[in-house]
């Protein structure tokens, strides 16, 4: 094969030599803008924090096992959900996805690169650097005062408990800059992806055509366009009344806090769609090819997710349902909140008919994908509890919601995160990773996720509110807090199976090759890991599933799409 | 060329068995085929167990023994909440099993046999008619579920305040709650006493609320929902328990390092009992304490110290309001808004050390010397 | 042999078939000003959100009716500045370098105007009026909105003055006129906040 043979030469590259210096090897990974280097950053940088803040939670499960228990003090409990939530949703969730996404994207449209190599390289650095700032807060924040460490206001910081007379010291300054910075960083990113999506397809690909991950990330991204902007503006208005005495959020002067409520929220809420819909993304992607069988519904998945986009920036003030806002607006966001659940019980109902009448392969990627559909089911089903404003009335900010957004964070996205490891980790790393370890990862995983989550409905059931250190007994909530606890140790046993998993296999994994799962997205055409350039040539395609044309030229894609 | 393609297509992966890849992707999961038996059978288990546990989740709540059980009503507000609650559970768990149901079968009756053939499945892309029936029947539910939830937050929140109420004034402080009760001219702390409203002739009890510092929350379950307590903005909520007793509840709305401990204590009363309350409440404090020179020494050193600054005790010179109002607080039964049964020694160590009890709160050590700390609290104990 | 076969063109069925349409997608620079500017006109809305809403509701302190009178001079600066910008991107489309520089140098000029007439209201509003960031709501929200708008003036005119003196060494070229246009589109965007803030704070608030 001449043409095979001419083209070898070019995949030789300073990096694929053997034997280089590590200042070099170091180096490179510094100052790389190349999409897949600033991907796996990305993604390592979101593993290291994953640890942290599981860790942060395992104290936070100690101190409440027991009623009435001194593990820890009041201080160092607020600082830890605070740190906890905040270090989770914007230095894991965020930047795991943005990972994944700067990775898979242009590999998935035939392009080289994002479109904005510098700005990639840019938003990850000034990511990593505020999540650094939001750590660093233990030691530096200790002002003028005296008072302040880390942050203790709750990761949604309500005003004006961040009033500089509620919190002196610079504690909640370093999270007002900490997030302001990341969300730069997350505009950055979310920039590239759009423009790299509509700008950089290959020949052939039209919008129509896109991997649904693709699309997913596309509509990502524009929602956090509107989404984190309005966090920015409301922390700017906040360091505006701590530092230069404005009154946006003081009350004394005639401020609202429920304003700060509002600009919250309408970051907030769509904030979490930002994290979950990469999720649906990587599900897209596994459940067709082990299910053997195209996904179903393309369009309507399509605008599903463009449905639950725009329907996202509506419902925010279904966090608000017992400030007071009246019955008329309640009212409203009861509707728009029921609203979404149809275009996300669409996306169920699809992948249900994805599976149905197909081949279904337990392989790892598999597993955490059927823990996905039935925990993302079980969450959208007490979501649409919450939606109820009188049960809202009594379920808000208690333990009921905290299981609920778990249930969607660690049982959903978190899965779906594991699942996305395990299929493309032989793409990024050219090996396979263990399937007994990955096995014993699940097991572990899931047996506590449910021990943990399961149970953890039942205290808010039983009047247990959030955010608190301690509780009296008698209140019925202590063994069910034991078992909470349990639980998470279980998960972390199963976490570091995990981590074990992922490096191990690095070494002593077996060859994966191009396409180890017999997939169909232009990904699996290159060598296991991609060279720099991606594509030796730019592909071309007919189909949604390019891969599959070619090995079924009797049955291509492009004769149905 | 095409020769060349059906090579290399099959050289990386594709259905061609002889192909390289394509033996090893088969035979990669073709030794998985022995634990196939075995993963199905650990599915069947898992499914069944969760749907136990479900169950059993739901029951437990239901029956445990906690006086702050949402699902164990004691008011108007909270029953309509739980009839709601029921037929949203009921809705959400039918669609569970359905949904669940189905998944879980076609994993079992679609998954990959040892003996399968290689062939592909059929690919199927789609059928606008399954589709339009799965939005259709979803939007059905939806609009169902609307109306029953608007009918309710009508119900609660959208009626009008009737004519004879018991009107409180709630203030949320960090970390104690401050009662007002303008129409019989009382202040008290941390313990709410409210008559019971008897169905017949209803005496509601309206809250008026508000905060002084930061958020707060009301929240007693097996009375109503909770409500925020929110500075410069009043809410409203009302209670009608028709049974006397205690009920419990706490702050619902992190508010700082003690948030932990500003529980809520309400004591609905008959009427005899809270008239009886009542009248006793409004007599101001005891100043005459010609029998027990301790607490006439620990009045003095009361008046003579800061505490006047932060505590009202009424019918003296103390009348500062950023703590609780002190004029009968021997006559509540707890202290520290909740936090420790009301005696003298607890009373002593409060007084004493705060941060012993509740780390955070507000109220500064007062750095008295044992005598006067002994008197002091000789002389509130005496405030019934 | 592990890393084999290199990329394989994917072209399944194009080879001998006849030359399809071109593929042709958006400019990158536009489309990823598009994103910046929808991403700063959500800032913004926040901002205008909290002035309308802050409207009435100050507890003391001058008001707007009293103090604010209309920047008309500014305005027409500003928004002439935008039409000037326009006429320097289809001058370097048409490869007419004397225009192009002329009319960013007068860009340049017009949004500086903008800038002074903002800090002139500034300084009377402090010293004779009294009235700061910390004075009211509305000093608060007031200050906060045009202050945020100032600041992307300021932003645009280093970006507009960078080129200008990039295009008076001769330094600019026709084929960069795409680059001048995706400029100019946050120069519009600028403006476009400006006549949302005039409406919002000089005519509706007061």
């Amino acid at each position: 094969m001449s043409t095979t043979t001419a083209i070898e030469g070019i995949d030789e590259t300073q990096a694929s030599l053997p034997g280089r210096p590590p200042m070099n090897v170091i180096l490179e990974w510094l100052t790389t803008v190349d999409h897949k280097k600033i991907g796996l950053m990305y993604i390592g940088y979101a593993l290291i924090f994953l640890l942290v803040a599981g860790a942060q939670a395992m104290v936070m499960r100690i101190q409440l096992a027991v009623p009435n228990n001194h593990f820890v003090s009041p201080q160092v409990f607020n600082r830890l959900f605070t740190m906890h939530g905040t270090t989770m949703v914007f230095f894991v969730g965020m930047p795991i996805l943005f990972g994944f996404g700067n990775y898979l994207v242009p590999l998935m449209i035939g392009a080289r690169d994002m479109a904005f190599p510098r700005l990639n390289a840019f938003s990850f650095w000034i990511s990593a650097f505020a999540g650094l700032m939001l750590y660093f807060s233990y030691f530096g924040a200790n002002g003028l005062s005296g008072a302040g460490s880390a942050p203790d206001v709750g990761w949604f910081a309500y005003a004006p408990l961040t009033a500089r007379v509620f919190s002196p010291g610079h504690s909640t300054d370093y999270w007002t800059l900490a997030i302001f910075l990341s969300g730069v960083g997350s505009i950055g990113t979310a920039l590239n992806i759009v423009t790299t999506t509509i700008c950089m397809r290959c020949k052939g690909m039209k919008m129509t055509r896109m991997p649904l991950l693709v699309w997913l990330y596309l509509v990502m991204s524009s929602l956090v366009f509107v989404t984190i902007s309005p966090l920015t503006a409301a922390q700017i208005m906040l360091t505006l009344d701590r530092y230069l005495g404005s009154h946006f959020f003081d009350t004394q002067a005639g401020g609202s806090a429920v304003l700060w409520m509002h600009f919250f929220w309408i970051f907030g809420h769509p904030e979490v769609y930002v994290l979950v819909l990469p999720a649906f993304a990587f599900v897209n992607e596994i459940v067709p090819v082990f299910s053997r069988k195209a996904i179903f519904g393309y369009p309507a998945m399509v605008a599903a997710s463009v449905g639950i986009g725009f329907i996202s920036l509506s419902v925010w003030a279904h966090h608000m349902f017992t400030v007071g806002m009246g019955a008329g607006a309640n009212t409203f966001f009861v509707f728009a909140t029921m609203v979404i659940s149809v275009p996300t019980g669409i996306k169920i109902f699809n992948w249900l008919a994805t599976i149905w009448g197909g081949k279904v392969i337990f392989a790892s990627p598999m597993m955490f994908c059927v823990g996905f559909l039935f925990q993302f089911l079980i969450a959208g089903l007490t979501g649409i509890m919450l939606s109820a404003a009188p049960f809202d009335w009594q379920l808000g900010n208690s333990y009921f919601v905290v299981a609920h957004f778990h249930y969607v964070l660690v049982g959903a996205i978190l899965f779906a995160i594991f699942a996305a490891f395990y299929y493309w980790y032989p793409k990024i790393t050219g090996r396979m990773m263990s399937e007994k370890l990955a096995r014993w990862h699940f097991w572990l995983f899931i047996i506590g996720f449910h021990l943990t989550f399961d149970f953890m409905h039942i205290p808010g059931l039983l009047g247990m509110p959030r955010r608190i250190y301690t509780y009296e007994a008698g209140r019925g909530w202590g063994t069910l807090n034991m078992i909470v606890g349990i639980g998470a140790v279980f998960q972390a046993a199963g976490l570091l199976v995990f981590v074990y998993n992922l490096v191990r296999s690095y070494y002593k994994g077996k060859e994966a090759g191009h396409d180890p799962w017999d997939a169909w997205t232009l990904e699996w055409s290159t060598p296991s890991p991609p060279p720099d350039y991606n594509f030796a040539i730019p592909p071309s395609v007919k189909s949604r599933r390019p891969l599959w044309d070619l090995k079924h030229p009797e049955d291509p894609d492009a004769d149905y799409e | 060329m095409g020769i060349a393609w059906s090579h290399t297509y099959a050289a990386f992966g594709g259905r061609d068995l002889t192909g390289r890849w394509g033996v090893t992707a088969l035979s990669f999961f073709a030794r998985e085929g022995k634990s196939k038996i075995r993963s199905r059978c650990l599915r069947v288990a898992q499914g069944v167990t969760f749907a136990a546990g479900c169950s059993l989740l739901f029951a437990g709540a239901a029956y445990a023994q906690s006086p702050t059980n949402m699902f164990d009503p004691a008011a108007t507000p909270a029953h309509s909440i739980f009839d709601l609650s029921m037929l949203v559970l009921g809705i959400t768990l039918a669609i569970f099993l359905i949904v669940g149901g189905m998944l879980l079968y076609a994993l079992i009756r679609f998954r990959q046999r040892p003996e399968d053939s290689s062939r592909e499945p059929a690919q199927i892309y789609g059928s606008t008619q399954i589709e339009l029936s799965w939005t259709v029947i979803p939007v059905l539910i939806v609009v169902m579920l609307f109306l029953t939830t608007t009918r309710v937050i009508m119900g609660t929140q959208g009626i009008s305040k009737p004519d004879s109420t018991m009107d409180v004034t709630v203030i949320g402080h960090q970390f104690w709650w401050e009662y007002r009760y303008p129409k019989l001219g009382i202040v008290t702390a941390n313990e709410l006493h409210i008559p019971v409203s008897n169905p017949k002739s209803p005496l509601p009890t309206y809250l008026t609320m508000s905060s002084a510092d930061v958020d707060h929350s009301f929240w007693v379950p097996r009375l109503a929902g909770k409500t925020d307590l929110i500075p410069n903005r009043v809410n409203t909520m009302w209670i009608d328990p028709p049974d006397a007793g205690l009920y419990l509840g706490q702050c619902a709305q992190y508010c700082g390092t003690q948030h932990a401990k500003m529980l809520l204590r309400v004591y609905a009363q008959s009427p005899a009992d809270f008239a009886v309350w009542v009248s006793q409440q409004k007599k101001p404090a005891q100043t005459d304490f010609s029998g027990n020179p301790t607490a006439a020494e620990g009045q003095t050193v009361f008046m003579h110290n800061a505490c006047i600054n932060c505590h009202t005790i009424s019918g003296t010179i103390s009348n500062g309001r950023f703590g609780p109002d002190l004029t009968h607080l021997a006559s509540r039964d707890t202290l520290a808004s909740g936090a420790i049964p009301n005696n003298v020694e607890n009373l002593r160590k409060w007084i004493n050390e705060p941060d012993s009890i509740k780390p955070g709160s507000l109220m500064p050590p007062m750095h008295l010397n044992d005598h006067d700390l002994n008197a002091v609290t000789a002389y509130l104990a005496q405030l019934r | 042999m592990m890393r084999d076969a290199s990329t394989i063109p994917i072209d399944a069925g194009a080879i001998g078939e006849p030359a399809e349409t071109p593929w042709t997608l958006p400019y990158r620079g536009t489309v990823g000003m598009a994103c910046l500017i929808l991403a700063e006109a959500a800032i913004f809305i926040i901002f205008v959100v909290a002035y309308i809403y802050y409207i009435g509701k100050s507890l003391s302190g001058p008001t707007p009716a009293q103090v604010l009178e209309l920047p008309i001079f500014g305005t027409v600066c500003l928004l002439s500045s935008s039409l000037t910008v326009h006429f320097a991107v289809s001058a370097l489309r048409k490869g007419k370098m004397r225009q192009c520089t002329l009319q960013l140098a007068a860009t340049v000029l017009l949004g500086s105007i903008f800038l002074v007439t903002t800090a002139r209201e500034w300084y009377h509003l402090i010293h004779d009026e009294g009235l700061t960031i910390q004075t009211n709501l509305f000093g608060t929200t007031y200050y906060s909105l045009v202050g945020l708008h100032a600041t992307h003036v300021v932003v645009g005119l280093t970006m507009l003055s960078l080129v200008l003196g990039c295009s008076l060494f001769g330094l600019v070229k026709e084929e960069h006129s795409e680059k001048l246009e995706v400029l100019s589109l946050y120069w519009h965007f600028v403006d476009a906040v400006w006549v949302v803030v005039f409406l919002v704070v000089y005519v509706l608030g007061r």
